[in-house]
């Protein structure tokens, strides 16, 4: 039987160790997953891009709810662990105990706060996770808004650049004579700190903070020598802190961090600890590629396999657009060192490699990097440099005569120079999977490899080899193809079927030059429905290119099972319906009845022979489908209104059913979900969904792109309009928009941030005659989509879906 | 082994599946868009999911839990997962199916 692992931290330490543990073992644990974050794992490092406004959010997600959910994993995110009891071996929370066979304490760090007068004020906030940026963000948005960074490290410049470029006025107070003085020497950090005051930053060194001033919110930073700066916001960057508060409280051996042995088991021997929150033979971590050895090693001994953790030395490197910058080991003198040093000051590079012993056991590098991943090579390899030591500080294109082409330095690094720091895969690995699994695209390499896929400083390294290995065919700057079936993206091949007028999936494959002949589970799914949403009257739907869910109107459940969802308009039912779902219950011996969060009922476990006599049973008492199964509208949830509630201000339920009876049955390129509140006290939680209504005296405000899954998010305001017409007219005006334009399975609040909300006002809103447009076009269509699906299939359509095709039975199986 | 007629090509949908119940467990038998048939055992080996349910294209399909792709010909995952089914012998005759059935395996059962 599965033992149960319960893990501490979802953050990226504990999400490579669930990797490397679901594929090696799939089975051997039931594994929890505590996060006090309420997200999954994402690539923490890739906050300041984020913040930078160069990636979103969604782009930096590791592992999404599919993830979760194919590996089963019980997620808690929200939820922190208060608690070790390890007589009892159980974890505690706000909502309970959970009980391990072995437990995973990944608690990363906690940033360290300065102790200061007014470092509570609201405005003061750390650099650690999503709900910083995003607080930072809001107060960059501010006209004139000013900053100022504490600590001149890694993380206090990357937040400084990135606040920067969102137009703040920025100051970095930093505590030492240079900045990131721990991986620069005082020359590259000069340089560093000329590059930044280029771009309109403001660098304080030796500046000690006496206090932060303000009353309700943050105002100032005032300083030991009395300069004061003005501040709506400040970020404290100034060095992290092991988070091991709850290991300590239960008893573990704790000194800066969980003391750990090498096979990453701290004191409790059914305890593991790795990342942040470890201290390995007196030293802590601070970088990700050390944490993902100890994942590797914490894998191996949950599967009872020997391993040990191997410290190695981690390069830097700051992830500032623009700023090359790359530091390695020890770089101070000394006696028994020697430094080569090479300045181009027109050119702004520096570089200084330390020697010992004719081998290299530093560098920094500034302005110019590419050499690093060499220069660590001869490091790492302890190569006798002696022979090239004239020319060593030029780099590798210069050794051996070859020539200066970017593209000849990695082609002679040897197989085994390692290319992704972070996640140590070197160039033999990559070639390897290239050739060996016909890859095509960056993400496949990611994907296959981990090369690049965490702080991503070595890409550029990447797509070299990748250039390298697969010659002119490799092109980095194309989109996105839908998948390996075709070179195009989804927008190219919807503005296609549109022009060229293709009405099938033979000749879209045939017209767009395919490379497969029929697709993959990938393409055929999004072509099908963009066929559909085209051309409602002329696409014969490919039920063969649905998944299964949608081809047998039903939920498929991990037994192989089916759940079963009629509609319940805006959530109001009756005695004769739910006496009639009773019955079938009975009737079909249906294990498990469950309301939903839409606001109805939920039936689980029904074998698919049965589904097509469920659904007669359900259709004589009035019921259709429910359509949970579908991109397509799902539900419209709202509350009782005017009808009962005291502070009603509109006929809430009246309009949420007036919608979903307009528009059930229509497909969609991902699910949307509808709610109604008939105040805006909002008691059917109308400011998640894709499409909310707030009612209000004057009207209805409208409301979507909201989201309330893995992601969560609250809804962008469309508008407010005066009667309940119109309501219905904006909302079905912005589904259609959705229909046309947005890619398959990305949902609304995706496409909104992608098309950005104001175009998307403009048109359904603004625009009168557009938003008539759009609604007749769904009208249109919805002629063709509303049939029940349910009565076509008691009437006997498709019933090859619903029966085995044979049955070989035992006796004549036995002849 | 034995043949055991379970039905004609038609009664699979093109570029389609449908599953056939054995003593051994159940069976997905495909047929593909240029009306090859393939027969593989109708049980992921990542999490059981029923593969007869999931999308066929070419001669693979996708499995409808997980999204895993096997080859319908070697029964190998695709990709970057690792893990095979069963293939099971089909015998396709003036358009009826056979499948190829271990007849001591069955009658040990
Ligand atoms: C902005 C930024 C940029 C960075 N850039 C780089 C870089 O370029 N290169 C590099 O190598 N490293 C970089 N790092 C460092 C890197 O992100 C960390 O080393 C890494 O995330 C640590 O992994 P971890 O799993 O130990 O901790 P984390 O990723 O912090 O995960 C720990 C998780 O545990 C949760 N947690 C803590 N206590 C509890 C509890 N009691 N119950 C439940 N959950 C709990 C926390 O909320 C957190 O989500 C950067 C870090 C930041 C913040
Ligand atoms: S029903 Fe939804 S929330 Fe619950 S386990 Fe399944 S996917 Fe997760
Ligand atoms: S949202 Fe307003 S009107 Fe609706 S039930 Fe709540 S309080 Fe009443
Ligand atoms: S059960 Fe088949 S992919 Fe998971």
């Amino acid at each position: 039987m599965a033992q149960k692992l319960v893990v501490i931290g979802a953050g990226m330490a504990s999400g490579r160790m669930l990797e490397n543990l679901f594929e090696q073992a799939p089975d051997a644990f039931e594994v929890t997953l505590f996060g006090a974050e309420p997200r999954g794992n994402y690539n923490r490092i890739m906050l300041s891009p984020v913040l930078a406004g160069e990636k979103t959010y969604e782009q930096i997600v590791t592992h999404d709810a599919d993830w979760y959910s194919a590996n089963g994993v019980d997620c808690r995110f929200g939820e922190t662990v208060t608690k070790i009891d390890r007589e009892k071996k159980v974890v505690t929370t706000v909502k309970g105990e959970t009980s391990y066979d072995k437990l995973v304490v990944a608690t990363g760090s906690a940033p360290f706060m300065i102790p200061v007068a007014g470092r509570d004020l609201p405005g003061v906030r750390a650099f650690r996770d999503l709900d910083d940026v995003e607080a930072m963000v809001i107060a960059a948005a501010k006209p004139e808004a000013k900053a100022v960074v504490i600590g001149g490290g890694l993380l206090g410049l990357e937040a400084a650049a990135a606040l920067r470029l969102r137009g703040m006025e920025v100051v970095v107070l930093h505590l030492m004579g240079h900045l990131m003085e721990r991986q620069l020497d005082p020359t590259a950090g000069y340089l560093l700190q000329k590059e930044l005051e280029g771009r309109g930053i403001k660098i304080h060194c030796k500046a000690q903070t006496k206090a932060i001033l303000g009353n309700e919110h943050v105002e100032a930073v005032l300083l030991e020598d009395g300069t004061v700066y003005p501040a709506d916001l400040v970020v404290m960057a100034v060095g992290i802190r092991p988070e091991t508060r709850i290991a300590t409280d239960a008893g573990l051996h704790v000194e800066r961090g969980i003391i750990v042995d090498d096979s990453m088991i701290s004191s409790d021997p059914d305890i593991i600890a790795i990342g942040e929150c470890v201290e390995h033979a007196n030293v802590c971590y601070g970088l990700v590629a050390p944490l993902y050895d100890m994942a590797k090693v914490a894998t191996k001994t949950l599967l009872g396999e020997q391993a040990a953790f191997l410290p190695e030395e981690t390069p830097t490197k700051l992830k500032v657009t623009g700023v090359d910058l790359y530091s390695l080991g020890d770089f101070a003198e000394g006696e028994d060192r020697e430094e080569i040093v090479l300045r181009d000051a027109m050119a702004g590079i520096y570089k200084r490699i330390i020697l010992k012993d004719n081998r290299i056991i530093g560098t920094v590098l500034f302005g110019e990097t590419a050499d690093g991943a060499w220069f660590n090579d001869l490091k790492k390899k302890a190569t006798d440099i002696s022979e090239m030591r004239d020319t060593l500080i030029f780099g590798q294109a210069f050794q051996g005569g070859t020539s200066a082409d970017p593209l000849a330095a990695v082609a002679a690094l040897a197989d085994d120079a390692e290319i992704c720091g972070c996640n140590g895969v070197c160039k033999g690995k990559i070639t390897g999977a290239i050739t060996a699994k016909g890859l095509t695209s960056l993400d496949d390499v990611r994907a296959h490899t981990k090369a690049s896929a965490s702080c991503g400083t070595c890409t550029p390294l990447v797509e070299k080899l990748m250039v390298l290995t697969l010659g002119d065919s490799y092109n980095p700057a194309a989109t996105q193809p839908i998948c390996s079936c075709t070179t195009l993206g989804h927008d190219e091949v919807r503005r296609l079927i549109k022009a060229k007028g293709l009405k099938t999936i033979p000749a879209v494959m045939q017209e767009l030059e395919w490379k497969t002949s029929c697709g993959c589970a990938k393409c055929r799914p999004a072509l099908n429905y963009y066929l559909v949403a085209d051309w409602p009257d002329e696409y014969a739907d490919d039920y063969q290119s649905r998944f299964i869910n949608e081809r047998v109107h039903a939920n498929i459940q991990k037994d192989g099972t089916y759940s079963v969802v009629p509609r319940m308009w805006g959530g109001v039912t009756s005695a004769k319906e739910l006496r009639a779902i009773a019955d079938v219950v009975d009737k079909f011996e249906i294990p498990t009845v469950k309301v939903t969060g839409g606001q109805r009922i939920d039936m689980l476990g029904i074998r698919k022979e049965d589904l097509p006599a469920v659904w007669a049973d359900l259709g004589k008492a009035g019921f259709v489908s429910g359509h949970a199964y579908a991109k397509g509208l799902r539900t419209v949830k709202t509350c009782v209104g005017t009808d009962w509630c005291r502070f009603g201000t509109q006929d809430s339920t009246g309009l949420g059913i007036r919608i979903e009876k307009f528009m059930w049955g229509s497909w969609t390129p991902a699910k949307v979900k509808m709610a109604v509140s008939g105040c805006p006290r909002n008691c059917a939680e109308a400011t998640c969904k894709d499409v909310g209504v707030i009612c209000v005296d004057s009207g209805y405000e409208i409301h979507f792109a909201g989201a309330a899954g893995l992601d969560i998010k609250g809804t962008e305001v469309l508008g407010l309009v005066k009667t309940e017409d119109e309501a219905l007219e904006v909302i079905v005006a912005l589904v259609q928009m959705y229909r046309e334009q947005a890619r398959y399975l990305e949902r609304i609040y995706k496409w909104a941030k992608r098309i950005g909300p104001d175009e998307i006002k403009r048109q359904v809103l603004e625009d009168v005659v557009r938003r008539r447009e759009y609604f007749d076009r769904f009208v249109f269509s919805q002629k063709f989509a509303q049939v029940d699906p349910w009565s076509e299939r008691v009437s006997g359509k498709d019933k090859h879906e619903f029966q085995p095709m044979a049955t070989v039975p035992f006796q004549q199986a036995a002849e | 082994m034995a043949w055991f007629e379970i039905g004609s090509i038609d009664d699979i949908p093109l570029r389609g599946a449908r599953c056939v119940a054995t003593p051994q467990g159940r069976i997905g038998v495909f047929r593909t868009a240029d009306d090859q048939v393939y027969a593989i055992e109708d049980h992921c080996p990542h999490k059981g999911g029923p593969l007869s349910q999931g999308i066929v294209h070419g001669a693979s399909v996708t499995c409808p839990l997980h999204n895993w792709v096997f080859s319908l010909e070697t029964g190998q995952a695709q990709g970057a997962d690792e893990g095979a089914v069963r293939t099971i012998p089909v015998r396709l005759m003036e358009g009826r199916i056979s499948l190829g059935l271990g007849v001591a395996q069955i009658a040990a059962e």
